[in-house]
């Protein structure tokens, strides 16, 4: 069965169901059963996963696409694309649980009505591409979707977001256009220059020798990815973009757009450029340095909850970067487990934040005060996602980020302390707001407030247990992406440092 | 000399296409002088179409039967492979154009009567329609058959101008706006006689250095004459003005928004096409053919020249509020980035596959082009088209399909993956990697960026704007006018999604490159 092409297929015929049922409640809930069904086939399909398997991509589909520029359709996936497609395919029904009234104009904050029928289409759009963009084994496949990818999120912020929302939605599409311009010289170039005639990933690793043009391209995919992941400095985009988007958006543009960056600096800069990669490691670890401590400081100046959030994402990114850079086994595997962690803490925070504004009308972090005494359920929620968020051991973020820390001290001690005071960073940024929201006495505002409701709940749960539960025991997923990351790193020509030893670090909590 | 005169040949099938198109155009010539007023248009309309199915049949034919080894008419028009796919996308282009031309709102009631005048009074109250549209549009489609496949530099002049005489007028016969369209029509004659003057000039320069005005015999004069150089490069520079205004590169390109503005829209969409396609056509044939041995000596001018087209084109887009003068911006950066593959020049495989990639950005292009001009024409206000880019806020709430259709073009435009536009910029920026240009690449990408921005402003404007109170009204389109917007939109999906049939044709028709 071909699984990943049945993965891309069922969201975009529902996709099209969805845009021609007439009536929006069904839409929803037509749109709710489409993504339920991609989960369960996602699930199914990891169960069928061989991780020890000599085979690297599995589910392999390769078909003849356009021959004349030796393109193909080619999917499958390693340890590293499986868990971010689960991530995908996990998020996508509780977005859209999630964005139940985002786009119907009811709560205080709402925009005016538009067509509920198309968001739901849209993130269904999103989702098939979003899991096609981590299948794709032919390096033209993976930039296709790459920048179509942008134009349902364009449209989803541009559409449905706050009020400077086309402001937002420009900014963003043309930062990642203009990184994606830049990867289209390099894709133009490695095929010519690798002259294998094909764009075939496998095929490719090894095909460029030449140190100086390794370099040259190894900037042109590295921008663009840096402009997606965001690192300091291309991050300007991120916060505004995060804040206009409706929350349930914001959680797929921070918590899976963003990962395509750091997912294809492991991928295709790691293993397509060793050497150039190898070369440009200081710059770029000093960039993902920079990042963590000045995400984590403008965090802590926000004075609005989703621009904060963005922030905090600016500082991961930073980890993660650093964790992918640092080519270490630990680093690599610690790098990979966070960007899907991540994708769980932050989409927590960004969906819970989401739920608070839908009730005040208001992201300003000054609006709200002692919400934990009206709604205890909501607040409690929330401090779980915080501290998952400063990765409080315990909680499957800090697995991770420990795991980065650890790797990258083998071999950048400098940076990996300087990275650590990012932890503590954290906690001022995530605790300060959580005092300044929850603690405190109830602003008059929010007397009114409900506690989360049985939707709410039922998009909550799930995020919080996963937390939790890959918090006490990584080992699944640790077990799934580590066989990935050596492969990667032996095509990488990096002797690796230690043997891996995650396994007892994240089952001794 | 026996006292004969020998009859020249002429490979009557071959030429087919481009007979049948002059024939009609003459046969409508006749119909203006002698049918009835009221029977004119139904006569006229299916000559026309007929006219260049037919011609695309014979195209198509020509193609199938297997290409000429050598120049027919005695050496003056090339049939060769991308000959036949140029003049196939022309006749399509133009057929499309036909069936949004058929729309009696679009063109003045009298051409000769001045704006605002009682002969104009009169000529609308009685009903007058104009169908002299017919015979010209077809005599300029027969020009850039001619203009885009003449193997010598006369045969070249005369299809220029048959191909513009009827284009310069078209551009004046727009109903609403009268001084805009005649301005337009002024100014484009003027400055179109100029490139024409310029293009005579260099001929004549270059005949004086080669002793010939056959493309062929031009290149294998190159390496034998010796002296006089000067001679030719100042002819050679003044070829390109000729051509290079055409095409609309800078610094040609000052034509191009008040032209495109100002022609009835429909006539806008035949131009910004199908001209461009022809152009081509002859800028490859005389750079390439007659001019390839001097490439070291055009080629850096000619990397400025896309440079500047590219730049040019992007940011003077982003300052226009017009709906067509921004389109009209957007065709000269397209024409820079159709330019890097011109340059592209080096062993004949890579020839080959730039020539290729132009055929297919070419055959994109125009599609999109007929297509989002063929919506220009349906949002109107009072007065005519909604030509201010503050109309058309909004416009997504109110008529989405419309919208959204406008919006892909523009995606299109701007090369978004799994559009035609995407894969037409991708060849033609492959082409010029492996061609060693990468360079301009760099800066085709940037201005690409650039481009973007203005597109996605439009559509900012439609779908994230609220409507204005008293917007635009769109107009109920006619089957014509349906049938374009679907067929342009339908050849972008596809030839953004299956490139592969046309990309196979366009390699096939280039493989063998031109025939001398």
């Amino acid at each position: 069965m071909p699984w990943l092409s049945t993965l891309m297929a069922v969201p975009v015929l529902g996709a099209v169901g969805v845009s021609l049922v007439k009536n929006d409640k069904l839409a929803k809930q037509v749109a709710l059963a489409v993504s339920l069904v991609v989960l369960a086939l996602t699930v199914v399909m990891a169960t069928r996963f061989d991780p020890s398997s000599a085979e690297r991509f599995q589910f392999a589909e390769v078909h003849q696409w356009i021959p004349r520029f030796g393109v193909h359709y080619g999917v499958g996936v390693d340890g590293i694309a499986l868990v971010l497609i689960a991530l995908s395919a996990l998020l996508v029904p509780i977005v859209i649980l999630a964005s139940w009234h985002d786009a119907d104009g009811t709560g205080a904050a709402a925009p005016p009505k538009r067509s509920v029928r198309t968001y739901f289409a849209l993130l269904l759009v999103l989702e098939a591409m979003m899991i096609g963009v981590f299948a794709a084994t032919d390096v033209f496949l993976f930039y296709v979707f790459f920048e179509a990818m942008l134009i349902p999120m364009y449209f989803m912020i541009g559409s449905y977001g706050g009020v400077q929302r086309s402001y937002a939605a420009v900014k963003f599409l043309l930062y990642s256009l203009f990184g994606g311009l830049l990867m289209l010289v390099a894709v133009i170039a490695l095929y010519v220059v690798a002259e294998k005639n094909t764009f075939m990933f496998p095929e490719l690793i090894g095909a460029i020798q030449d140190p100086g043009t390794q370099k040259w391209l190894f900037l042109g995919f590295f921008i663009a990815f840096a402009v997606k992941a965001p690192l300091w400095p291309f991050h300007t985009w991120l916060p505004d973009a995060a804040a206009q988007a409706p929350a349930g958006a914001a959680v797929l543009l921070v918590g899976v757009l963003d990962k395509v960056g750091t997912y294809g600096m492991l991928r295709f800069c790691l293993e397509l450029f060793p050497e150039a990669s190898k070369f440009f490691t200081p710059l770029v670890i000093v960039l993902a340095v920079v990042g963590i401590v000045y995400g984590a400081i403008v965090a802590i100046g926000q004075t609005d909850m989703k621009r904060l959030i963005a922030y905090t994402s600016i500082s991961h990114f930073g980890f993660i970067a650093l964790g992918v850079f640092a080519m270490t086994k630990d680093a690599g595997a610690g790098a990979t487990l966070y960007m899907v962690n991540h994708g769980f803490s932050t989409g927590a925070l960004f969906l819970i934040a989401g739920f608070l504004i839908y009730r005040r009308g208001s992201s300003r972090i000054a609006d709200y005060g002692g919400v934990q005494k009206v709604s205890p359920v909501l607040a409690g929620s929330f401090l779980i996602a915080g501290l998952s968020g400063l990765s409080l051991p315990g909680l499957s973020t800090f697995v991770s980020e420990f795991m980065v820390l650890m790797g990258s001290y083998e071999r950048y001690k400098v940076a990996a302390i300087i990275a650590a005071s990012g932890v503590v960073l954290a906690a001022i940024y995530i605790l300060w707001m959580y005092q300044r929201t929850m603690n405190g006495p109830t602003a008059e505002s929010v007397k009114g407030f409900t506690d989360l409701n049985a939707r709410e709940r039922w998009v909550v749960g799930p995020l919080v247990a996963l937390l939790i539960v890959f918090g006490f025991f990584p080992k699944p997923m640790l077990d799934v992406i580590n066989p990935a990351v050596d492969k990667t790193l032996s095509s990488v020509h990096v002797t690796p440092f230690t043997p891996a030893v995650a396994e007892k670090k994240g089952a001794g909590q | 000399m026996n006292g004969t005169i020998q009859a020249p040949t002429i490979e009557y099938a071959l030429l087919s296409p481009m007979l049948i198109v002059f024939g009609a155009a003459i046969i409508g010539v006749l119909i203006e002088a002698f049918a009835p007023r009221y029977l004119r248009k139904s006569i006229h309309m299916p000559l026309t179409l007929l006219a260049l199915l037919g011609a695309f049949a014979t195209t198509i034919l020509g193609g199938v039967n297997g290409l000429p080894t050598s120049a027919s008419a005695m050496g003056a028009v090339a049939v060769d492979g991308p000959a036949l796919f140029v003049w196939g996308i022309i006749l399509i282009l133009a057929f499309v154009s036909v069936l949004l031309i058929n729309d009696d709102e679009q063109f003045v009631a009298q051409a000769a009567a001045v704006p605002g005048s009682s002969d104009e009074e009169e000529a609308v109250r009685s009903g007058y329609a104009q169908t002299e549209v017919y015979p010209l549009l077809l005599f300029a489609v027969g020009g850039m058959l001619l203009f885009s496949s003449a193997n010598d530099l006369l045969a070249m002049f005369v299809g220029l101008e048959v191909m513009s005489l009827p284009l310069y007028l078209l551009c004046g016969l727009a109903r609403r706006r009268r001084l805009l369209s005649q301005e337009a029509s002024v100014k484009y004659f003027l400055l179109g006689a100029f490139s024409s003057a310029f293009f005579l000039y260099g001929m004549a320069l270059v005949y004086g250095y080669t002793g010939t005005v056959s493309l062929k015999g031009i290149g294998d004069a190159l390496g034998v004459v010796s002296g006089q150089e000067t001679l030719l490069l100042i002819g050679t520079a003044m070829l390109g003005v000729g051509l290079l205004f055409k095409i609309g590169a800078a610094p040609f390109q000052a034509w191009k928004p008040d032209v495109y503005q100002g022609a009835p829209t429909a006539v806008t969409a035949l131009m910004a096409s199908t001209v461009l396609v022809a152009a081509f056509g002859a800028v490859l044939r005389v750079f390439w053919v007659a001019l390839g041995g001097l490439e070291w000596n055009w080629q850096p001018v000619m990397w400025g020249i896309a440079i500047l087209t590219m730049i040019v084109g992007a940011i003077l887009a982003i300052t226009q509020t017009d709906i067509k003068r921004m389109l009209a911006y957007s065709s000269v950066a397209h024409a820079g980035f159709l330019l890097t593959g011109v340059i592209a020049t080096g062993a004949a495989a890579q020839n080959a596959k730039a020539l290729s990639a132009i055929l297919f950005y070419l055959a994109a292009y125009g599609f999109t082009t007929v297509g989002a001009f063929a919506v220009v024409t349906m949002v109107r206000d009072a007065g005519g088209e909604a030509g201010h880019l503050s109309r058309w806020a909004g416009l997504g709430k109110r008529s989405p399909f419309l919208a959204g259709v406008f919006a892909f073009f523009l995606l299109a435009f701007a090369g978004i993956p799994l559009t035609s536009g995407f894969f037409g910029k991708y060849a033609v920026f492959a082409a010029a990697v492996s061609g060693g240009a990468v360079p301009l690449v760099v800066v085709g990408v940037v201005s690409s960026a650039i481009a973007a921005f203005f597109y996605v402003r439009v559509i900012v404007l439609m779908f994230f704007n609220d409507p204005a109170a008293d917007g635009p009204s769109i107009a109920v389109p006619t089957v014509g006018t349906s049938a374009v917007v679907a067929l342009a939109a339908a050849a972008t999906v596809v030839l953004g999604v299956f490139p592969q049939p046309v990309l196979d044709l366009a390699d096939q028709a280039a493989s063998a490159l031109f025939i001398r």
